[in-house]
């Protein structure tokens, strides 16, 4: 009782001390955090988080899940417009202009402090490139990743390929995947070649597939797209002939978030996913597995995808401070090489990929830096005003045409007429 | 009417206690009062009044008439998801009414287990719809999911349920009627229990068949319970969309989408906040409708007085 007492008189002596010295006074800061992949990411942020706490006793932050990009996003959208903002939070990348037009955010540069631009040059430049607008940096890259090709190597094996040659062009990855696919004996399918997932994110696949047929999907302003252009339909055209002319993709829309149950239930030979599910799939498999670079139709590519930490400007100073000094802490090279070798997400710096522990993953598990390499080919994420709504159109696109409603070129004018008319107010 | 004809000759003691009544009536309907003005009238006229103005989002918000309503005639969206909606409620509605017709009538009768089936048809109904579309979702998913699997042992090949528009409503829409039917024959069967038992017995002193009697008395007598159930039903059908949320989101290329699912996007994903008033406006008018057709259309038509 009386150490009881005495503690608390302590307490509130120092409380008092503190409000003398501003710098000693606790500072919360609330923080929403999407998950999109399978795995314990919540458990991996929540032991970062408690690190941080341990080593900054003067900052308590408070990671809120709140379900996918999609789903975070609306609620810190939510919560701003109630006026109860987060005063940082990892959203998607590309919703940059949605979260400018909204006046949501601060540039990180105005708070970074004096070495802020050394530090901020420090990142791979592709994953700077969603958040650069204006000559301003506007979030800093986490959890972020690209596609890659993921293949059962023992399948490849028992069909009669090599299992170290993964598909290097688009023309191969039919080819193989036509040997890939099993059917039983009454003529169902067992093994699928290879599955692109068209739900929640089909635009990002899209995209992919269109930059490796050397087309860009929008311009920089974020105020026009190239839905309808030769090229794009020519990448959706190939994506429905895998299911429609060639029978190696299954009918109708692929989930993404069971996609990688069917790989590791030997459901499809090859999958396209997001390199974040990388360890999961490494845990999962109880097969070799491979990853590859996608496969190229003009050249190899593949957007950027994932999310950055923003700063929302109704936060106080003092916030705005402690929430830069936790995203520096995060993405210091040791913390980014340990994030990265506990989800597969791309470490966001160079320097990660130097440090000791990166450099033993690395050595056992090659397949860890396949979406690194893949950056040198990589494309900013497709990133525009109003960015929900044209996801929502180019979404609806895609999986209209690989359910067969509307052929690839119908949906992508029809996609292309509606963009214009929402984009039309930003230009 | 009456009354007030009568009062002015009352003597004026009476009269100052009929207003003393009149205003204790309105203190007692006061809390209910403010409670629906504030959370059901006044939204219901500020999303009227937003629905005539701009988004606003880079300047102030202006008055543009009936240009968000424009904008949603020439939306495909909103008249997909109009579609959808009206085929969703005359798959359901339908269905689920004839179901709980015949599971009430079947539970009305002594059997042996009556509390066990009548429990066993109300279930689907207790559980939260979050719980039952992931149930469900388990049953469609393609390949290892349980209606595969079945189709599978019987040597058929599976199907994409959900991932495929031709077939997606239907698969809803079956979710739905087993959920909701078992809500309905509840009150189905209150309303066979409070038939009176001599019409039974007269009838069949009149030699009157067990077909005959529920077609002709039965039925009829019902009328009032299966009217209050479809508007219900039909209500409903407008109202439930947390299925989508698990389920589709309204995918595949919104062949699954509802209206109030629509609005949901339009106004938490898109954050267009005067069209998503607008086409709640729109929904608010459709359901007044269906209200308005029960309360003065078909009540006196149906009514045995």
């Amino acid at each position: 009782m009386k150490f009881k007492t005495k503690a608390l008189l302590t307490a509130g002596l120092m409380t008092v001390a503190g409000f003398g010295a501003s710098a000693a006074q606790a500072v919360d800061l609330t923080m929403y955090y999407p998950v999109a992949v399978g795995g314990p990411v919540t458990k991996i942020i929540d032991d970062m988080v408690q690190g941080f706490q341990k080593e900054n006793p003067d900052i308590k932050i408070e990671a809120v899940y709140a379900g996918n990009y999609t789903d975070t996003m609306t609620k810190a959208m939510t919560a701003m417009k109630g006026g109860q903002p987060p005063q940082l939070s990892v959203l998607f990348s590309t919703d940059l202009f949605t979260l400018m037009d909204e006046k949501a955010i601060v540039p990180i540069d105005e708070i970074a402090g004096p070495d802020g631009k050394e530090w901020l040059n420090s990142f791979y430049p592709a994953f700077m490139e969603n958040g650069q607008v204006d000559g301003k940096t506007w979030s800093v890259p986490f959890q972020r990743s690209t596609i890659v090709l993921y293949y059962n190597k023992d399948a490849f094996k028992e069909a009669g390929l090599d299992p170290e040659k993964p598909p290097a062009t688009w023309a191969e990855m039919a080819e193989m995947a036509k040997k890939l696919v099993k059917k039983d004996a009454s003529g169902n399918v067992t093994r699928w070649g290879v599955e692109i997932p068209s739900t929640g994110y089909g635009y990002w696949m899209l995209q992919a597939l269109a930059i490796e047929n050397g087309q860009k999907l929008m311009n920089e302003a974020g105020n026009k797209t190239f839905f309808n252009e030769k090229k794009t339909v020519e990448a959706l055209q190939y994506w429905v002939d895998l299911s429609a002319k060639d029978g190696v993709m299954p009918k109708g829309a692929v989930e993404w978030g069971t996609l990688r149950t069917d790989f590791l239930e030997g459901k499809t030979a090859m999958m396209w996913h997001t390199t974040g599910n990388l360890t999961a799939v490494k845990e999962g498999a109880k097969f070799n597995f491979g990853v590859a670079m996608l496969p190229a139709k003009e050249q190899r590519g593949s957007p950027t995808g994932g999310g950055n930490f923003y700063v929302f400007k109704s936060a106080t100073p003092e916030q705005q401070k402690a929430a830069v000094k936790f995203i520096r802490w995060m993405t210091s090279p040791e913390r980014a090489a340990d994030w990265s070798i506990k989800t597969g997400y791309v470490a966001v710096t160079p320097a990660a990929y130097e440090t000791e522990a990166m450099k033993a993953y690395v050595k056992d598990f090659p397949q860890a830096v396949v979406a690194r390499d893949q950056l040198k080919h990589a494309v900013a994420e497709l990133s525009v005003h109003d960015n929900g709504r044209i996801y929502k159109i180019v979404n609806d696109a895609v999986q209209a045409a690989v359910t067969g409603t509307q052929s690839p070129q119908d949906a992508l004018e029809s996609a292309q007429k509606q963009s214009e008319r929402v984009l039309n107010r930003y230009k | 009417m009456v009354a007030a004809v009568m009062s002015a000759a009352e003597p004026k003691a009476t009269r100052r206690r009929s207003w003393a009544t009149s205003v204790n009536a309105w203190l007692l309907l006061l809390p209910a009062i403010v409670l629906l003005a504030t959370f059901t009238h006044y939204p219901i006229l500020a999303t009227l009044y937003h629905s005539f103005f701009s988004l606003g989002r880079s300047g102030p918000a202006e008055f543009v008439g009936f240009e968000n309503y424009h904008y949603m005639l020439d939306d495909d969206v909103f008249w997909q998801v109009l579609r959808n909606n009206l085929v969703f409620a005359l798959a359901t509605v339908p269905t689920s009414i004839a179901l709980a017709l015949l599971m009430a009538v079947w539970v009305d009768r002594k059997i042996v287990g009556r509390s066990f089936l009548r429990l066993a048809f109300f279930t689907p109904t207790v559980l939260p719809m979050i719980a039952v579309a992931n149930i469900w979702l388990f049953f469609y998913t393609p390949d290892y999911g349980l209606l595969d699997q079945f189709l599978k042992a019987l040597g058929f090949a599976g199907h994409n349920w959900l991932g495929d528009p031709a077939t997606v409503m239907t698969c809803l829409a079956v979710m739905v009627v087993w959920k909701e039917a078992g809500f309905f024959m509840i009150f189905y069967l209150a309303a066979l229990q409070s038939i009176p038992p001599e019409l039974k017995e007269a009838a069949s002193v009149e030699g009157a068949s067990r077909w005959y009697f529920f077609r002709r008395v039965t039925f009829p007598l019902l009328m009032p319970t299966t009217l209050f159930i479809s508007i219900n039903a039909l209500i409903n059908s407008f109202k439930l969309v947390d299925q989508l949320v698990i389920m589709t989101k309204g995918g595949p290329n919104n062949a699954s989408s509802l209206l109030l699912y629509y609005i949901y996007e339009v106004a938490f994903t898109f954050w267009d906040t005067t069209y998503a008033a607008t086409l709640t406006v729109t929904l608010i008018a459709i359901l007044a409708a269906v209200a308005l057709t029960k309360f003065v259309y078909l009540d006196r038509r149906i009514h045995y007085q």
